[in-house]
């Protein structure tokens, strides 16, 4: 490696333009470790496990205020059945990425929140046309599906999430235990599951709670009525949806079907996240757009440099340095004020994580994020500086006898 | 003397294209950013009622008997209060607004109903948020009284069902009753639809849904609650309520009580009242306390709401980053073309030319590279905002360019771009000429 003294005599001849480029490198460093931050956060929430057999689920959803739901029930979930290629129907409230069909505080003392949670309702066999896996404890018993006036009955035995499960009681076994909505509703879990996600992962109650559901078992009836989940093989699964969307439509035509909901699991779920893949597509833009400049600049002024000190370059040729040694002295000068900035940049980037933090309640940025930038800037500034480098190495010793 | 300015800045940009695309590409993309994300921050967080919002605005009263004064009261009110507060009649104007969904048909074309949202408010909303009307009018304080059905509708419901003729006094099906048609608006878009605003300080920064379109039916309020009894969704309750959707009696808030007071004195008078009526509850037995009470102008309103979404922010944050990068680019740009020059330089001072001459020379031209660099930012801000009309949020129809914002983009392009130029001209005018002559 060759010496810094020298390099750092001439960049303080240069201070200006040796201070916008350091500054131009900080601001992209602090942009950069947090925009790629955003958008691994993002990526995250969208790779989220359901907890239900996406590809092989669709709902069916129809509105109807004023129909006899015990009959409208009957008659639907004979005509979904009766669909080629249906493997099994169950009525449920909803689905992952449906609709929100209703959070509620729940305590374990009967005063004290501890969490809300999304309350998923299932008919009999709902458990298994979704496809839930449960980690520990016991499927519901037929005597467990009862019908309710205004919600579910009284005492409900139910399955939590772990997520659910660790929140309110950290440390221990869930099963078994009990907690209560206001001071009418019981609830005793008797399993829990691996993964179930609210409706909205990462929507209404933050990206902690993505995974706070609680899922009881219900007959169908004037609570659970109108929704209804079909599985079906994944490569029939669209004609069979077509299929039951009109024969649902058939079985009862004073109902309204609401095409927005009546879809694959898999679509509502791509609907879902649709607004933060277009903004990790943005921040990806953004990226690209901002290190694009970043190297320009560098490009730029290097240029002008070498233009500038094409005689003295000379000077240096003629006196025995080689062409390597050029090269290696822009190479070296560019690492230097690459470095300073990204000094400058790593500080800046976490003042903006902070401000981040307060106002759009982010999570705190991983450290690893900075030597990662760090080393991205450096590549960026060697690649930028490689071109106008291969230039000054080009400068014939001949110039130093030249007078201009 | 500028117009010879203007020359040299020409000739001078055209001896180094790429250095000089360089620098419009960079400002270019800095304002295009930043204007598309700015502009939809502006369209966002604008008044919806430009001239009238300070005086409208929203009471509350805390009706949950576990809670204290101590945290804020819920964004709705129960149906006792609101409706207690509304015929009191204290105000200018008043109105309730709750909203629902419901089956809707027109009963002569015999189409297939539709599920759409319906609002059902008083008499006053109308003029208090001064809806435009293309056919008809609104109903009257005596129709709200007497549950009359009847119903106004927006332009776009009036287009899909009757194409746009004047409907007035034809019969609309709601779920199972029919209903008049007194009135047809004209286009109405508030942005955001305030009068619905609530509960967004519980929806993590997710408020893109607040600039969803008004609902396609308007209804009298007791009118309303009548014709879809049981499919009224509550915004909480701290006990479940008897009957699913039907929330008159119950342990519920779901509704938003606006009031319009014209002056100061008034709002003074109508926030004593708020509070009085809080007390006598509490005396009443009905409310456990009786200090929570609050009254919110609709700017205030919208404010604790957060209504911009927390996204449409965030991007606008990294815009106004970029776009420093880009000017700290255009900077060193400027820097190194001007001290390139400083032979020429050190000529025209040598010839007697002032600093102040020299400076003048090299703004020109930072001027001009900025007039270009806006000119190119603003037909990428278009293409910005007609992106965003693709996105599929609630709010995609509102993106477009007015003409403060048209007018800003070439403020920032040209403000940014002297900004830029200050520090390379200054710079430049200090070239000392005979260091300079010497070296020719």
């Amino acid at each position: 490696m060759m010496d810094f003294a020298p390099i750092l005599a001439a960049l303080r001849r240069h201070r200006t333009a040796t201070l916008l480029i350091a500054l131009e490198v900080a601001l992209a460093c602090a942009v950069l470790c947090n925009a790629c931050f955003l958008i691994a956060s993002r990526i995250g929430l969208m790779h989220i496990e359901s907890g239900v057999d996406e590809s092989s689920l669709a709902l069916i959803k129809l509105d109807c205020d004023d129909c006899n739901s015990t009959d409208l029930n009957a008659r639907l979930m004979a005509a979904l059945r009766a669909v080629p290629g249906v493997q099994s129907v169950a009525a449920v409230n909803t689905v992952p990425f449906g609709e929100r069909a209703g959070d509620n505080g729940v305590s374990i003392d009967r005063e004290h929140y501890v969490a809300v949670p999304h309350f998923y309702l299932g008919g009999p066999g709902a458990a298994e046309t979704l496809g839930l896996h449960l980690a520990e404890g016991q499927p519901f018993q037929p005597e467990d599906f009862r019908t309710g006036d205004v919600w579910v009955p009284a005492d409900t035995p139910v399955w939590i999430s772990r997520t659910l499960a660790d929140k309110l009681w950290p440390g221990q076994s869930a099963l078994g235990k009990e907690f209560w909505v206001t001071d009418k509703f019981h609830f005793r879990v008797v399993g829990v599951l691996a993964h179930l996600v609210r409706p909205d992962p990462g929507g209404t109650r933050g990206s902690g709670a993505a995974e706070w559901s609680v899922f009881a078992p219900m007959a169908p009836g004037k609570v659970l009525n109108g929704t209804y989940a079909i599985r079906a093989a994944p490569a029939d699964l669209p004609r069979v949806l077509r299929d039951a969307r009109e024969a649902a439509q058939k079985a009862a035509p004073e109902a309204v079907l609401d095409l927005a909901q009546s879809r694959r699991v898999s679509e509502l779920r791509s609907d879902f996240f649709r607004p933060s893949r277009i903004m990790a597509g943005m921040l990806v833009g953004v990226i690209v757009a901002l290190l694009m400049v970043t190297a320009l600049g560098i490009v730029g002024l290097a240029s002008f440099w070498v233009q500038q000190r094409r005689k003295q370059i000379g000077i240096r040729r003629a006196i025995g340095a080689t062409r390597r040694d050029i090269l290696h002295y822009f190479q070296t000068e560019n690492f230097l004020i690459v470095s300073g900035g990204i000094g400058v940049g790593m500080l800046l980037a976490v003042v903006l994580n902070l401000m981040l933090m307060k106002f759009y309640e982010l999570p705190r940025l991983p450290l690893s994020y900075l030597p990662a930038s760090a080393v991205a800037l450096w590549l960026l500034g060697q690649l930028a500086v490689l071109g106008p480098a291969l230039r000054a190495a080009a400068v014939p010793p001949v110039v130093a006898t030249r007078s201009v | 003397m500028f117009a010879y300015y203007l020359d040299l800045a020409f000739l001078s940009l055209r001896r180094n294209m790429m250095l000089t695309a360089l620098m419009v590409l960079a400002i270019a993309v800095g304002i295009g950013a930043s204007m598309t994300t700015l502009t939809v921050t502006h369209l966002l967080s604008g008044d919806p009622l430009p001239g009238r919002s300070q005086h409208i605005y929203y009471p509350q009263v805390d009706a949950e008997p576990k809670r204290s004064d101590d945290k804020e009261p819920y964004d709705k009110l129960d149906y006792q209060s609101a409706v207690d507060l509304w015929s009191a009649h204290r105000a200018d104007r008043q109105a309730i607004v709750v909203d629902s969904r419901l089956k809707l048909s027109d009963p002569a074309s015999g189409a297939p109903p539709i599920m759409s949202m319906m609002l059902s408010t008083t008499a006053d909303f109308f003029p208090m948020f001064d809806v435009p009307f293309q056919y008809g009018g609104a109903w009257s304080a005596q129709d709200d009284a007497s549950r009359a059905r009847v119903a106004v509708i927006t332009a776009d419901l009036n287009q899909k069902l009757f194409g746009g003729a004047n409907s007035v006094g034809r019969t609309l099906r709601l779920r199972n009753s029919d209903v008049r048609i007194v009135g047809v608006l004209k286009p109405w878009r508030p942005s955001p639809q305030f009068y619905m605003v609530a509960g967004g300080r519980f929806s993590n920064g997710d408020t893109a849904d607040f600039y969803g379109k008004p609902e396609d039916v308007i209804t009298p309020f007791f009118t309303g609650l009548d014709i879809n009894d049981g499919s009224f969704w509550q915004f909480t309750c701290w006990s479940l309520p008897a009957r699913t959707g039907h929330l008159q009696d119950a342990p519920c808030v779901w509704l938003g009580l606006w009031v319009q007071l014209d002056s100061a004195a008034k709002a003074a008078d109508y926030r004593r009242f708020v509070a009085d009526y809080a007390a006598q509850q509490k005396t009443l037995g009905r409310f456990t306390h009786a200090g929570n009470t609050r009254m919110r102008s609709l700017m205030e309103w919208l404010d604790f709401n957060g209504v911009v979404p927390s996204d449409v922010r965030l991007q606008t944050w990294l815009s106004f980053a970029f776009l420093t990068i880009c000017l700290f680019n255009t900077v060193g740009l400027l820097l190194a073309k001007f001290l390139r020059r400083s032979g020429e330089i050190g000529v025209r001072r040598a010839l007697g030319a002032s600093r102040a001459a020299v400076f003048a020379q090299c703004m020109v031209e930072s001027v001009v590279i900025g007039l270009i660099g806006g000119l190119c930012g603003l037909l990428l801000t278009l293409l910005g905002l007609w992106l965003v009309r693709q996105q599929p949020v609630a709010y995609a129809d509102l993106a477009r360019l007015d003409v403060p914002m048209f007018l800003l983009t070439f403020v920032l392009a040209v403000g940014a771009s002297v900004l830029a130029g200050v520090l390379p001209a200054w710079r430049a005018c200090r070239v000392a000429p005979a260091w300079q002559l010497k070296t020719l």
